[in-house]
């Protein structure tokens, strides 16, 4: 199978008042067809300014310095804003992680469905109703002929939710962006829309980037985890490398920092510290003053990917061979974690 | 647990009315008691009239109907509220889940954490005042060269934890915290969660929890209550519920926790809760004790068999 995107040697930056931002950092991955992808990390990790840079929608101060994004050979770095105009929606579409705010109020939830139909397709308005109305359905608004004319604040978050995923899907894309598209729900609604996502998938085979600070979330959602920590992917491999055979650090804290795992009477395991200030990143590898098993060359050198196996691989100097040997200090075990003895 | 009750809620209920005919119940007769020295958790889904409860208690909104005493003070009365205000005030206090919004975005970091300081009169001197701020600031994580900010230049986690540096400036005996950690990162929440165990352990902290969290929600809490459509069909020591729920609400709720462990999220199967099987016109439902402190709201031959 082909990639069907694939990000090559990105970097992103802002220019401010107080000089360059570097938010991503040499990120690479790829997305194959009918894949989901998650991309994991803590606000301020670069990972919505990363998918804002795949469709070009930055603010006016960021910029892609240097890198390719290639959807189905073409690459989208070079491309005028015109014929970008046409790829977003409908080759790559993006939800957002707030449904109100990104649903206009004071338009009907059955034409804002419609106006994204018309914009890139051509057909009767007729058809394009009855497009709308089959997406409503895809989506799991029932009565959706009814519920054609009422208006956002009618909509429970979990349905103005699944407006804007229907929103999304009108062109059919081939790749579908979801900016913690469960953040703002809860759990009961999460779940839905989650077991949406997923049926979307198997009925019509879109690829997905899925956007998260959960890893509870995307253990059923994802086939690929991405790590992101101060704008570069520390870690990457598929969901069962991820949970089962976790090798950097960071991912290590991230996993046992989730409250379900828990052994009880115990504080709750945090990441001590708080993300670097990605105006001057550090020195050498910017996790290392929160990691507890850095070792001398984190302060100085940046680690480079080291490859795990075919799929996974990992940006830490620890999986270097003249590393000490470190057991992750952790494991999961029938949904829980089990803290090995250090 | 018998331990002194810092709040008694009886049959409270507060009712929104919207135009002529319509009535909105958002929470419709609830009762239950917080311990000295507890966190109670109040989960359920949006809507559920959890977030209305919790403003109701600290009297944002004035009940409808029913009782809330804290400290055994009749507090929901408009004449003892008043007489008692200063004294609430300094030991009640409420984090909001809206960090934006309740936040006033012309002060700085440093003002909106020193107001409640300065109201009360705690400290006379500024310096004294500035060095709190700082250890408040400090204490939730945030350095403190952000004190002369505004609230824009900060994430929505970050605001978070200026409303609770802002809460937790006079230390109160007894906290209301609303969704604190809903907008928070994992690795943050853990942070903050561990703050809120640690105030409770050294000082004693009460805290009505409100969230609909669950997986935080068991670990921080020692008695949880679940609402759905302004009644709390659930009520349990927070390690008897997620073991043996009995409504079938919880049970569905439970279910949707995702797990994170790709093998066992697969297994999983998510119930749905439809209320309509408790329209069987047998009985009315009641509050009933099925065991010691598990409370569930139903009748009595639906819950045989399942205990």
């Amino acid at each position: 199978m082909d990639n069907l995107l694939e990000v090559n040697n990105l970097f992103v930056s802002f220019t401010t008042e107080e000089g360059e931002v570097k938010a991503v950092r040499d990120v690479s991955f790829t997305l194959k067809k009918g894949e989901t992808l998650a991309i994991l990390g803590e606000s301020g990790c670069g990972k919505s300014v990363l998918c804002k840079s795949i469709l070009r929608i930055l603010p006016e101060n960021g910029l892609i310095k240097s890198g390719d994004v290639i959807l189905a050979g073409e690459n989208l770095t070079n491309l005028s804003e015109k014929a970008m105009n046409k790829v977003r929606g409908k080759e790559i579409s993006m939800i957002f992680q707030d449904p109100m705010t990104s649903l206009n109020p004071t338009m009907s939830i059955g034409k804002q469905i419609m106006e994204a139909v018309l914009i890139h397709q051509k057909m009767s308005k007729s058809e394009a109703k009855k497009r709308t109305i089959e997406l409503m359905e895809l989506v799991g608004i029932d009565q959706a002929e009814k519920r054609f004319a009422q208006y956002p604040h009618h909509f429970s978050g979990g349905m103005r939710q699944r407006s804007v995923i229907a929103i999304a899907l009108a062109c059919n894309p081939k790749v579908l962006i979801a900016d913690e598209p469960t953040t703002a729900l809860d759990v009961t609604i999460q779940a839905q829309i989650l077991d949406l996502i997923q049926e979307l998938q198997r009925k019509i085979g879109i690829s997905i980037i899925f956007i998260t600070h959960d890893l509870g979330v995307v253990a059923n959602v994802a086939q690929k985890i991405a790590i992101m920590y101060a704008g570069k992917i520390v870690e990457i491999g598929t969901t069962k490398d991820i949970f089962y055979e976790p090798k950097h650090p960071y991912t290590w804290g991230l996993i046992s920092s989730l409250p379900t795992m828990a052994v009880e009477e115990e504080l709750l395991h945090s990441i001590a510290g708080m993300p670097p200030n990605l105006l001057h990143p550090p020195q050498g590898d910017a996790f290392a003053v929160r990691n507890k098993f850095a070792l001398k060359i984190d302060y100085f050198v940046e680690p480079p990917m080291f490859k795990i196996s075919e799929t996974h691989s990992a940006a830490t100097w620890l999986l270097h061979r003249n590393a000490p040997e470190i057991k992750a200090p952790i494991r999961l075990k029938e949904g829980r974690v089990i803290f090995n003895e250090s | 647990m018998k331990a002194e009750k810092i709040i008694e809620v009886k049959n409270l209920k507060q009712y929104f009315k919207l135009d002529k005919n319509t009535v909105i119940k958002a929470v419709n007769d609830i009762s239950f008691a917080i311990y000295k020295g507890e966190i109670f958790g109040l989960v359920g889904e949006s809507g559920s009239g959890k977030s209305t409860a919790g403003r109701s208690i600290i009297q944002i909104y004035q009940p409808t109907g029913g009782e809330v005493y804290y400290q055994g003070k009749l507090i929901s009365n408009p004449q003892i509220y008043k007489k008692e205000k200063k004294f609430i005030n300094r030991n009640m206090q409420i984090i909001f889940q809206d960090s934006m919004s309740s936040l006033n975005s012309r002060m700085t970091i440093g003002e909106i954490i020193e107001e409640p300081l300065l109201i009360q009169g705690i400290y006379k001197k500024k310096e004294e005042r500035r060095k709190k701020v700082c250890e408040l600031l400090n204490l939730v994580g945030l350095d403190k060269r952000y004190l002369e900010r505004y609230p824009f230049e900060f994430s929505g986690g970050q605001r978070q934890r200026v409303g609770i540096a802002r809460a937790l400036s006079l230390e109160p005996e007894f906290i209301i915290a609303d969704e604190p950690i809903a907008s928070l990162d994992v690795s943050i929440q853990a942070q903050i969660v561990n703050l809120f165990k640690k105030l409770q352990k050294e000082r004693g902290l009460t805290c009505l929890f409100i969230s609909h969290d669950l997986a935080m929600v068991k670990y921080i809490c020692d008695r949880v209550g679940v609402m759905y459509k302004g009644k709390i069909v659930e009520l349990a020591k927070t390690k008897e519920l997620y073991q043996n729920p009995i409504h079938p609400y919880t049970k569905a709720l439970l279910s949707a926790i995702p797990v994170p462990d790709p093998d066992c999220a697969k297994m999983k199967k998510r119930l749905e809760y439809n209320p309509i099987i408790h329209d069987n016109g047998r009985e009315k439902s009641k509050w009933l004790e099925i065991l010691e402190g598990h409370f569930v709201y139903g009748c009595d031959f639906e819950w045989q068999g399942s205990i």
